[in-house]
C-alpha cells in the first residue's frame, strides 16, 4: 500500500515512467506493451537487438513521434503534448545526427547554445568531449569519431536535466569510449539522469546503474548489470590445470578440454574452492591458472534473447 | 520579439554556412548574373514587342534576369538546401532545440530575400551601366518593392513547400529544377514571349505565377504597366504554398 504522501515524493524521483506502451509503423509493430521507470539520477541502459524497438521507444520519450497506446510521462511532461516544454530541459544524442557541414566546431556550439536559457561555455564543452584541437575545423573535416563527440557535445550545451543517448558511443575508439563514460558518470555525479542504448555489453556493464534488455518491442529483463539475467547466483565455473600428481577426486575432477584445462562448475563456488584447494594442499598438486569464472552481461544477454526467440 | 532575436541570430549561421557552400552558391549567386551577361551580349541589340510597346531587349533581360535570380535564390536555394538540411538529419536535430519551427523558417526566408535583394540590385546596377536599363525610382520603386517582397515570400513557401515533392536529397536538382525550369521558359524569363506566343504558352503563363512575377518586375526596369492583379496571384500562390508546407512539411527524412 502507498499513501498519498509516499506517492507524491515517490513521483519526483522519478524522471522517467512509461506503461502500456504500444507504436505500430503499417503493419510493423515496433513497440508491444513496453513498461518503464527511470529514476532520477539514474543512468539507465537499454540493451537489445537490432529492430528491438529501442530507438522508437527513445524517440516517443523524446517527443519526435507519437506514440499508439499506453501513458509517457518524462520530467512530469507528457512528451507528445507539450514537447516544446520539454525541449529545454533535456538533451538528446540521437542514434543519426548531423549538424550543418559547413559550420565550424565551434560555430556550431555557439548556434546551440543560443537557443537555450542557461546554456554550458563552449571551452568547457569542447574539453569534456575533448575537441579542443578542433575548435576551428569545419564539422564536414572531422572524423566519424569526431563528430559523435560533437553530437554529444550539441546534447550537453544546454545544461539538460536528462540526457537522450542512443548508442552514443559508436565509432568512438577503445579510449574515447572510456573517456565518454567518465562524462556520463560525471553527469550522473551532478544529478543529471541518462537513458542510453548500446550494443556493447561493457558499456552496460560500466556505465549503468540499471539494465533493461528489450526484445520484440517489449521489456525482457530488468535488473543491475550484475544481477541481470540472476547471473549473480547462476552457475560460476572454476577452471584450472593440473600439476603432476594424482586426480582429483570425484566432484572435483570435472571435464579436461583439449588445452587440458579442468572445467569444474559449481553452484557453491567457496564450498568448492575449499574443497579443492584442501585437495591440492594435502596432495601438492599444483593448480595452475586457477580462476573463476561467471557468465558475463554478454552470457546473460545472449541467454536471455535465445529464450526469447525460442519462444516467438 | 524573442522569435525575431533568435531568427535574427539563426541568419547569421544561415548566411556563413552558405557561402562556405562554393557549388550551391554558384548556381544560386552567380548562375542569374552569368545567364544575365551572355542574354545580353548575344541578343542585346534589338528591340522585343511586348503589347503595344517596345522594348529594348536588354533592358528586357535585365527585367527578367532580376526576376530569374529571386526565384533561384528563394525557390530553387530553399527548396534544395532545406530538403539537404531534412535528408542528412540536420532538421531533426534543430527540431530537438528549443530554436522554433517560425524562428527557423523566418531565418531561411530573411536569407533568401537579402540574397535576392544583392543579385536584384547587381543586375540592375549591371544594366544601369551598359545598357542604359532604367533603375526604378519613386512610385515606380515604391510599386517594384512591393513586387519584389511578396514575390520573396511567395517563391520562399513555394520553395519549402516544394521539399514535399523531394524523396531524398540525391533527387532534389532533379526534381527541383523539374518544376522550375520548364516554367521559367513558358514564362518568358529566357525568351521574350511575343505578341504571337501560342494561346497554350499563354494560359500556362497566366496559371503560374512566375510570369506575373516577371512582369510586374518588369515594369520597374522597363516602364512597362504595372497590375496590382500580378501582385494578386503571385500573392496567392504564396499563400496556397504556406497551407501546403504547414500542413505536410516533415523535418525529419523519408525513410
Ligand atoms: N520510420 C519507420 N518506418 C517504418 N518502420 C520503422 C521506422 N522506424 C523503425 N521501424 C521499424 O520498427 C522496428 C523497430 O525499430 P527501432 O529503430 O526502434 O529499433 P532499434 O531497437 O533501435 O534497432 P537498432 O539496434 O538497429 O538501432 C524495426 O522493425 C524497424 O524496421
Ligand atoms: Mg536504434
Amino acid at each position: 500500500m502507498t499513501t498519498p504522501t509516499q506517492s507524491a515524493s515517490s513521483s519526483t524521483e522519478v524522471a522517467i515512467r512509461v506503461s502500456g506502451l504500444e507504436k505500430s509503423y503499417g503493419s510493423v509493430h515496433a513497440v508491444r506493451g513496453l513498461d518503464l521507470e527511470v529514476h532520477r539520477g539514474e543512468i539507465f541502459a537499454i540493451l537489445g537487438p537490432n529492430g528491438a524497438g529501442k530507438t522508437t521507444t527513445i524517440e516517443i520519450l523524446e517527443g519526435y513521434r507519437q506514440r499508439d497506446r499506453g501513458s509517457v510521462e518524462v520530467l512530469g511532461i507528457d512528451p507528445g503534448r507539450q514537447r516544446q516544454q520539454l525541449k529545454a530541459r533535456v538533451g538528446i544524442v540521437p542514434q543519426q545526427a548531423s549538424s550543418d557541414p559547413f559550420l565550424t566546431v565551434e560555430e556550431t556550439l555557439q548556434m546551440y547554445a543560443g537557443y537555450y536559457p542557461h546554456p554550458k561555455g563552449i571551452d568547457e564543452l569542447l574539453t569534456v568531449v575533448g575537441l579542443q584541437e578542433k575548435r576551428t575545423s569545419r564539422v564536414q573535416r572531422l572524423s566519424g569519431g569526431q563528430q559523435r563527440r560533437l553530437d554529444v557535445a550539441i546534447a550537453l550545451v544546454g545544461d539538460p536535466e536528462l540526457l537522450f543517448l542512443d548508442e552514443p558511443t559508436t565509432g568512438f575508439d577503445p579510449s574515447a569510449r572510456h573517456e565518454a563514460w567518465g562524462v556520463v558518470k560525471s553527469l550522473a555525479r551532478l544529478g543529471k539522469t541518462v537513458i542510453l542504448t548500446t550494443h556493447y555489453m561493457d558499456e552496460a556493464q560500466n556505465l549503468a546503474d540499471r539494465v533493461a534488455v528489450v526484445a520484440g518491442g517489449r521489456v525482457v529483463a530488468l535488473g543491475t548489470p550484475d544481477t541481470l539475467g540472476a547471473r549473480d547466483v547462476a552457475t560460476a565455473e572454476i577452471r584450472f590445470r593440473l600439476g603432476e600428481g594424482p586426480r582429483p577426486p570425484e566432484g572435483l575432477d570435472g571435464e579436461t578440454d583439449a588445452s587440458g584445462y579442468v572445467h569444474l562448475s559449481s553452484l557453491d563456488v567457496t564450498q568448492t574452492l575449499y574443497d579443492l584447494t584442501r585437495w591440492s594442499l594435502e596432495t601438492g598438486v599444483e593448480l595452475e591458472g586457477l580462476q573463476v569464472l561467471r557468465p558475463t552481461l554478454e552470457d546473460a544477454y545472449l541467454h536471455l534473447i535465445a529464450d526469447v526467440e525460442e519462444m516467438a | 520579439m524573442n522569435a525575431l532575436r533568435l531568427a535574427l541570430r539563426q541568419l547569421r549561421y544561415v548566411n556563413k554556412a552558405f557561402w562556405r557552400n562554393p557549388p550551391a552558391a554558384f548556381f544560386t549567386f552567380a548562375f542569374p548574373l552569368m545567364f544575365l551577361v551572355i542574354f545580353t551580349s548575344l541578343l542585346g541589340h534589338g528591340t522585343v514587342q511586348l503589347g503595344s510597346r517596345s522594348i529594348n531587349v536588354s533592358t528586357y533581360y535585365v527585367a527578367s534576369m532580376g526576376s530569374f535570380s529571386l526565384i533561384s535564390a528563394c525557390f530553387t536555394n530553399l527548396a534544395l538546401s532545406i530538403s539537404f538540411q531534412r535528408d542528412t538529419d540536420i532538421l531533426k536535430r534543430l527540431d530537438a532545440t528549443p530554436l522554433t519551427r517560425a524562428a527557423y523558417f523566418t531565418s531561411r526566408v530573411l536569407h533568401a530575400l537579402f540574397v535576392s535583394i544583392l543579385l536584384v540590385v547587381i543586375t540592375a546596377a549591371f544594366g544601369a551601366a551598359f545598357y542604359h536599363a532604367s533603375v526604378p525610382s519613386g512610385i515606380t520603386l515604391v510599386r517594384f518593392l512591393t513586387m519584389l517582397l511578396v514575390g520573396a515570400a511567395s517563391f520562399s513557401a513555394l520553395g519549402v513547400a516544394a521539399t514535399i515533392a523531394v524523396p531524398n536529397a540525391n533527387a532534389g536538382p532533379a526534381v527541383v529544377n523539374a518544376m522550375v525550369l520548364p516554367l521559367l521558359f513558358l514564362s518568358g524569363i529566357f525568351i521574350p514571349l511575343g505578341n504571337n506566343a501560342p494561346t497554350w504558352i499563354v494560359w500556362v503563363a497566366r496559371i503560374f505565377p512566375i510570369r506575373h512575377f516577371a512582369l510586374g518586375m518588369q515594369s520597374g526596369f522597363a516602364g512597362t504597366s504595372f497590375q496590382w492583379s500580378d501582385v494578386l496571384v503571385v500573392g496567392l500562390w504564396g499563400l496556397g504554398a504556406l497551407v501546403v508546407a504547414a500542413r505536410y512539411f516533415r523535418f525529419e527524412p523519408r525513410r
